[in-house]
């Protein structure tokens, strides 16, 4: 059969306006009628403005300049116009909640359909197809905060599915999804892909979760220029993800650890595919025997305890349930579960941000109930999931001092303490610089500083780590171990089981409004139970152990978890 | 968290009315309100107005908050009338029947009492019935609405996707400002007035970033599900006009003449028991 090109990048550059240098330059790129393909990069590498160029929103919504050509179907896309791109190219965004731009599920599906002038029965009749096809027919009349992430993902589809078009490009699909939603989703997509044949283009970092099902082609995008376009079997071979900023799948660097030689006819990019000899198998063993297992960490006293704590929200269900709770001084802990859970409620009762109806809170052994938000904050801080949303001063120094001019400390003083605060954040050098210029991870410190600078004991953030590659995921997280290192407890609510296996010591499942089970990330990873109750996914490397005939599977996840940290910070 | 203005969908007459019908009827019944003094006429209305909370299966308790904040409001301008021209019934009904002596300039009568109780009248007629065409009008049908009657389709559009969002950024400022309040920023009636003003405005810049960032996205959205490019577009919530739309059109189109046939009748807009 011949392949039809479908997108053809030929020498292509594209520079913003407001940039001194071209985000892409030199890309040559074509991707084929009915092929699956996977563009991966770390932030910044230009793999979202490939999108937008894919897209039409480059050039007709942004302003810069193109060099090269671009080619949709074999024509310019310069000489069509964005609404002929998009009956060609349908986008699911990455921020599903944002792009919901009607007031109930069946309106957002009709939403492209009614700017076409579509008469109202055929609009009617193909929302029910569409809505069939994603499975959300059930909540049609739904509003949109009334969805979880991933129906309003499906809705986001079905919406650009009723206009009939040949290539779906997934700008980020697994971002704010739980694990599980996540996986559902990347099988969505491949459901799809096989019913209608379109083309496939899914632009995401997090390559192992993707690759839970077949993808003909990586194309790895960094500095604005295409630096691998080779079969994911191929690509997992090399060292490219690495040499990249990019994060392997888990079992690959395993392999690797363990001086296993990868070569592509082992099909490594599929876990279920992947064929290990005796020989590889008994190199994983000897590796894991090797491995000496990390020393345990001694436990502080106790310093927050939450007992029996129930919360209901007006005219709502019980979201907190009875909730015990303790957290032990110096830890660096992770909050787990599905989107609705009860983890942000929770920690909105610690921080005293929601009254219980139910049960008490310990700080210290002391009832903290009496205790203002303002009081509670300078033993609990709280950092919240966008720093946009915290930030209200224009220069960093003031944004970090706000709470204590408030509080009326002396200048001079508060200027010590913020100089200390910036210094162990990193962001001394700073100082004086509007909050305006730091990148989104530097904006994420300064929020930091701006809670480590009231002096708290326990923490909370809300996904620290969202939306980050893996460089940043590295450099936050690092950054996190240090102030826990010097002595600041610290909790975690995330989706990210990589984060939490990887630097909690231990992490709590919600679960209905109660807490499902507490334990070692390493053995709750490998739990089925609780990772089908609680929305998680298993880990690659339980897999790979029982793969392996290793009969301590949990062991195996935890050595490789502290070796390879012990690797990273080399 | 409360949504002062927000659309209860229940299954009543009122609610199967096009949107367009009534804010057709809103207008026409205000101007009604508006232009006449006409005591029977305003209490006909008053009677008719909270008749129809109960035929849209509205609870009065539903929409308490914004109830309680108008009524406030109406007090507090019925005081200053009364404090500014405390004979304007006396000048408009051309007798003088004095109840009692206050103090100073300020006398009660009946004409200014007779006077007062219209303007009150009218608040209890605007106040349900605005609060029923919001509580009762979904905004998609009502954006529908408003582009049949000839309304630019963006402009149209604008008002659904405002109430779209509405509730996003409550939630959003709601969180901002717990997190500020964490740092010191009071926000509750600890603080002083003038100050605790000062601080809602330090939401503000955190709440404006957000929304920039999502206005982006949104329009992005938008384009590129085909937004704008037609001179028109239909509408998913669009409903057909009905004979009872015709006939609530009708009705208060009746009520209009009937206020300015009143008019005619009383040779002017007050209705005068004193003589």
């Amino acid at each position: 059969m011949q392949k039809i090109p479908v997108i053809e990048f030929n020498n292509f550059g594209y520079q913003y306006n407001a940039q001194a240098e071209p985000t892409l330059s030199g890309v040559d790129l074509t991707i084929y009628k009915g092929e699956k393909v996977l563009i991966a990069g770390p932030s910044g590498s230009g793999k979202s403005t490939l999108a937008h160029c894919i897209n039409g929103l480059i050039p007709f919504s942004y302003i810069g300049e193109i060099t090269g050509s671009l080619k949709i179907n074999g024509k310019e896309t310069k000489d069509m116009s964005l609404f002929e791109i998009s009956k060609t190219v349908g986008t699911v965004l990455q921020d599903s909640d944002a792009q919901f731009v009607g007031l109930t599920v069946a309106e957002d599906i009709a939403f492209a359909m009614e700017n076409d002038c579509t008469p109202h029965e055929a609009m009617l009749q193909r929302v029910q197809q569409a809505a069939k096809e994603v499975n959300v027919l059930d909540v049609l009349a739904h509003a949109p905060h009334e969805l979880s992430g991933g129906q309003k993902q499906r809705v986001s589809l079905a919406g650009v599915l009723v206009d009939d078009v040949s290539v779906l490009l997934f700008d980020e699909p697994l971002a704010n999804l739980d694990p599980a939603t996540g996986k559902a989703a990347i099988e969505l997509i491949d459901d799809i892909h096989k019913r209608t044949e379109a083309t496939i283009v899914i632009i995401e970092h997090r390559i192992e979760d993707v690759l839970h099902r077949d993808v003909d082609r990586i194309i790895l995008v960094n500095e604005g220029r295409i630096v691998a376009d080779m079969r994911p079997d191929e690509l997992l071979c090399s060292s490219l993800l690495g040499d990249n900023g990019l994060r392997e799948p888990l079992y690959i660097t395993a392999l690797k650890y363990a001086g296993v030689q990868l070569t592509e006819d082992m099909c490594p990019a599929s876990m279920d595919k992947m064929q290990l000899s005796d020989e590889m198998r008994s190199q994983v063993q000897s590796w894991f025997r090797a491995t000496p297992p990390a020393p345990e960490k001694q436990k502080g006293e106790e310093l927050l305890k939450a007992d029996g704590i129930r919360f209901a929200y007006p005219n709502g269900k019980e979201t907190l349930c009875g909730i015990d709770f303790e957290l032990r001084r110096g830890e660096l802990m992770c909050i787990v579960g599905r989107n609705g859970a009860g983890k942000s409620t929770f920690s909105k009762v610690i921080c005293g941000f929601e009254k219980p109806q139910g049960g008490v809170l310990y700080l210290n052994g002391e009832d903290i109930a009496s205790l203002t938000i303002k009081e509670r904050a300078e033993h609990i801080g709280y950092v919240m999931q966008n720093p946009n949303q915290m930030i209200s001063k224009n220069m960093i120094a003031e944004e970090v001092g706000l709470a204590l001019t408030l509080d009326g400390m002396e200048p001079e003083a508060i200027q010590q303490k913020v100089f200390d605060t910036l210094k162990i954040c990193g962001l001394y050098p700073f100082r004086n610089w509007p909050v305006s210029a730091l990148s989104f991870g530097q904006k994420k410190r300064v929020t930091v500083a701006s809670i480590l600078a009231m002096g708290p004991d326990i923490i909370i953030l809300d996904e620290p780590t969202a939306g980050q590659d893996f460089r940043h995921y590295t450099e936050i997280m690092e950054f996190l171990l240090e102030l826990n290192r010097q002595g600041v407890t610290i909790v975690m609510i995330t989706h990210d089981m990589h984060l939490m296996l990887e630097y909690a010591s231990r992490a709590a499942v919600f679960a209905d409004g109660r807490i499902i089970a507490d334990d070692s990330p390493a053995r709750l990873l490998t739990d089925g139970d609780i990772i089908s109750r609680a929305s998680l996914k298993e880990t690659s490397l339980f897999t790979l152990a029982v793969m392996c005939g290793i009969t301590e599977p949990r062991e195996f996840v935890q050595r490789f978890i502290d070796h390879d940290r012990e690797v990273r910070q080399r | 968290m409360t949504n002062l203005f927000n659309y209860i969908p229940r299954s009543s007459i009122v609610h199967k009315l096009t949107g367009a019908t009534k804010l057709a009827a809103l207008l026409l019944l205000t101007f009604a309100s508006m232009t006449s003094f006409d005591t029977r006429l305003l209490g006909g209305m008053v009677i008719f107005a909270f008749a129809m909370f109960g035929v849209s299966k509205i609870k009065l308790k539903e929409v308490a908050p914004v109830l309680w904040f108008t009524f406030v409001f109406m007090v507090l301008n019925n005081l200053l009338i009364y404090a500014f021209s405390p004979e304007e019934g006396v000048a408009i009904y051309g007798s003088r029947t004095e109840i009692c002596h206050l103090f100073g300039m300020y006398y009660i009568t009946w004409e200014q009492l007779f006077y007062q109780l219209n303007v009150v009248l009218k608040y209890l007629v605007m106040i349900p019935l605005v609060l029923l065409f919001v509580s009762t009008t979904n905004p998609s049908e009502f954006a529908a609405s408003l582009n049949r009657i000839g309304v630019s389709y963006k402009i149209a559009f604008s008002v659904a996707l405002a109430m779209r969002y509405i509730p996003d950024v409550q939630r959003e400022y709601h969180d901002i400002s717990l997190s500020l309040q964490a740092r010191g920023v009071e926000m509750t009636d600890k603080e002083k007035l003038l100050k605790r003003i000062k601080n809602v405005t330090t939401i503000l810049f955190p709440l404006i970033m957000t929304s920039m960032q999502k206005i982006e996205v949104i329009s992005n959205a938008m384009e590129l599900r085909s937004f704008g490019k037609e001179k028109k577009r239909t509408w998913y919530a669009a409903r057909p006009f009905r004979k009872a739309d015709y006939a609530v059109i009708a009705g208060s189109v009746l009520v209009v003449l009937l206020s300015v046939g009143l008019t005619f009748l009383n040779g002017g807009r007050f209705y005068n028991p004193f003589i």
